[in-house]
């Protein structure tokens, strides 16, 4: 038996030791880096592994009867196991790799969408979804003749169960894709029961997990969902790489979605049969650096622990509740019981990009506008919302620093 | 702690301030011949615009609604006080004028006939230090272009 005897502490001055970036200045201020939430910041060690890859271990991969492609296809493959390894897949099979979190999403919209939903089914999403997990399902809808059910949520920005219970009542529900966690108020959604709830009446589920997998572990199995998507850039590692989980019985009854090199099985004039999964939904040559950065980046996260990294970003985020709920005039956008380290909020009498324009000549980078959320903003009365997001190098006297700008941004527009 | 400035004072000169919270042509004109909106669906700033024309074609009056941040309600508001009594080329001229000044900060119509109405949009030129701020400055003049050639949107995407 393996008992993790780590302190579930972070050593913060350590871990910023780690992202060279962080020692940069910004408008001659240090930077305070509080936009982790749309892409984060890379360790040395992510960097290192995509250069020496380049100067050490590179060629095409899949195909190569040579040395070099040979040492690389084991990295790059290396990556599917420390992928199936993060999640607990069951088998490593289970893991797809696409471009980002959207191309994930939107593979399943087209393979698991027409080639296994039928007409007349009903996928559900919630009223607080990513652009990326809503514009694919209403493209599907409109190609494929499924019904597209929206799952409220409360003013607390939770979602309403018992309205998501509802759109499963009538059976017709053949998906259920949500976010794990809302990239504008920084609610979990409750995953367990939301598998639970989606299998009795007959549906799969997907989830979003972009920003969740970053703060919070996840356990395919133990969560028993039929999707996960997620993204490599938001979790420390490269951009353009990205992971779709499916269970295996599920991949396998889906057709390919992009057709090319390395998907195939065997290739003629008149027809092509399919790779087995996964490569059947790996079209062309991958994004083999960013895999091999993906690896480093997992194994960082790993060395560190989930534990450690989630009470760290609680501590974060209680504190920033209670900081920024001390700046007069200031709204926070979202009251989830169960939340994580991203804080959407409201200035009086200022708007959304003045603040964060303002915030940037001191420094500090927070994102402003709708956060690719738009029906969410319409659903809380708002044109767009500033927020503050964490990663594991994000400091307390971070959250002071902004804290403090807020109240000269009020007293500026005052 | 202190305040802020003179940090912002680039983007935030108090004749921005003051324009974006106390527009002068911030109104729905009761009588008009040409509206249009300007549109940036990225950012949620929206403006819609109404233009009178006076009996020799000049632009006798504008006014907007605007929903957005405190550049692009300040940009509108100086953009209507500066075309007023012009004729519609002088309008696109200083269009033209103004994106040269809000991309780059320079202003090479300054030494023209039109120096002095650029004088007053001076103030939105630390805008081109920001570049995610430019289409913020100049969306309320699309949105003028697109009355003036009379189509009803506009956007500064």
């Amino acid at each position: 038996m393996n008992v993790d005897i780590r302190p579930a502490t972070v050593d913060v001055a350590r871990i910023r030791e780690d992202f060279p970036i962080l020692r940069q200045t910004v408008r001659g201020k240090p930077l305070v880096f509080l936009d982790s939430a749309a892409s984060a910041q890379k360790p040395r060690v992510v960097i290192d592994a995509m250069r020496d890859a380049m100067e050490t271990q590179y060629a095409n991969i899949h195909r190569g009867l040579h040395w070099m492609s040979e040492r690389t296809t084991e990295a790059y493959e290396g990556t599917r196991d420390a992928v199936a390894s993060l999640m607990n897949a069951a088998d490593r099979s289970e893991i797809v790799f696409t471009r980002n979190s959207t191309e994930a999403i939107n593979l399943l919209a087209h393979s698991y969408g027409r080639g296994v939903m039928r007409p007349g089914q009903a996928v559900v999403v919630s009223a607080m979804e990513h652009h990326s997990n809503l514009v694919p399902w209403q493209m599907l809808r409109d190609a494929h003749g499924i019904e597209l059910r929206i799952a409220s949520v409360t003013d607390a920005g939770e979602l309403d169960m018992a309205a998501f219970e509802a759109l499963l009542a009538d059976g017709k529900v053949g998906l259920v894709a949500i976010t794990h966690m809302s990239n504008v108020l920084g609610t979990y959604t409750p995953a367990e029961r939301i598998v639970q709830l989606a299998h009795a009446y007959g549906a799969k589920v997907m989830f979003d997990g972009s920003q969740a997998i970053v703060h919070r572990r996840v356990d395919v199995q133990a969560l028993d969902c039929d999707f996960y998507a997620w993204t490599g850039h938001k979790l420390y590692g490269p951009t353009g790489i990205g992971v779709l989980y499916g269970k295996r019985a599920l991949l396998d009854r889906m057709p390919p979605f992009l057709g090319g090199g390395d998907m195939i099985s065997s290739v003629t004039y008149e027809r092509s049969t399919w790779a087995e999964v996964p490569h059947k939904f790996e079209a062309g040559t991958p994004a083999i650096l960013e895999g091999i950065g993906l690896k480093a980046a997992i194994e960082y996260v790993q060395a560190i622990g989930y534990d450690a990294i989630a009470a760290h970003e609680a501590s974060l985020t209680d504190h920033a509740l209670t900081r920024l709920s001390g700046v007069k005039g200031l709204t926070i956008i979202g009251r989830a019981q169960d939340r994580g380290g991203v804080v959407s909020f409201t200035l009086e009498g200022a708007h959304p990009h003045d603040v964060a324009t303002l915030l940037d000549r001191q420094g500090i980078a927070v994102r402003a506008g709708h956060h690719c959320a738009e029906p969410l903003m319409g659903r809380f009365g708002l044109e767009g919302t500033a927020r503050a997001s964490f990663g594991i190098y994000t400091t307390h006297g971070e959250i002071d620093v902004l804290a403090d700008n807020l109240e000269r941004v009020r007293e500026f527009f005052a | 702690m202190a305040s802020l400035e003179p940090d912002v004072r680039d983007l935030y000169q108090d004749i921005v301030l003051d324009h974006s919270r106390h527009p002068r042509h911030g109104r729905r004109l009761a009588a008009f011949d040409a509206t249009a909106a300007g549109d940036n669906p990225m950012c949620g700033d929206r403006v819609q615009l109404w233009v009178k024309y006076a009996a020799d074609e000049t632009i006798a009056d504008v006014g907007f609604e605007a929903r957005g941040c405190a550049i692009s309600i300040a940009s509108a508001d100086l953009m209507a006080e500066t075309v007023q009594g012009r004729s519609r080329h002088d309008a696109r001229a200083l269009f033209d004028a103004f994106r040269v000044l809000a991309r780059s900060g320079e202003c090479p119509q300054c030494d023209t006939s039109l120096a002095e109405p650029m004088e007053r949009l001076a103030p939105l030129s630390g805008v081109h230090d920001y570049p995610s701020r430019v289409k913020c400055a100049t969306l309320p003049w699309h949105a003028l272009q697109a009355a003036l050639d009379g189509t009803k949107e506009a956007t500064s995407e």
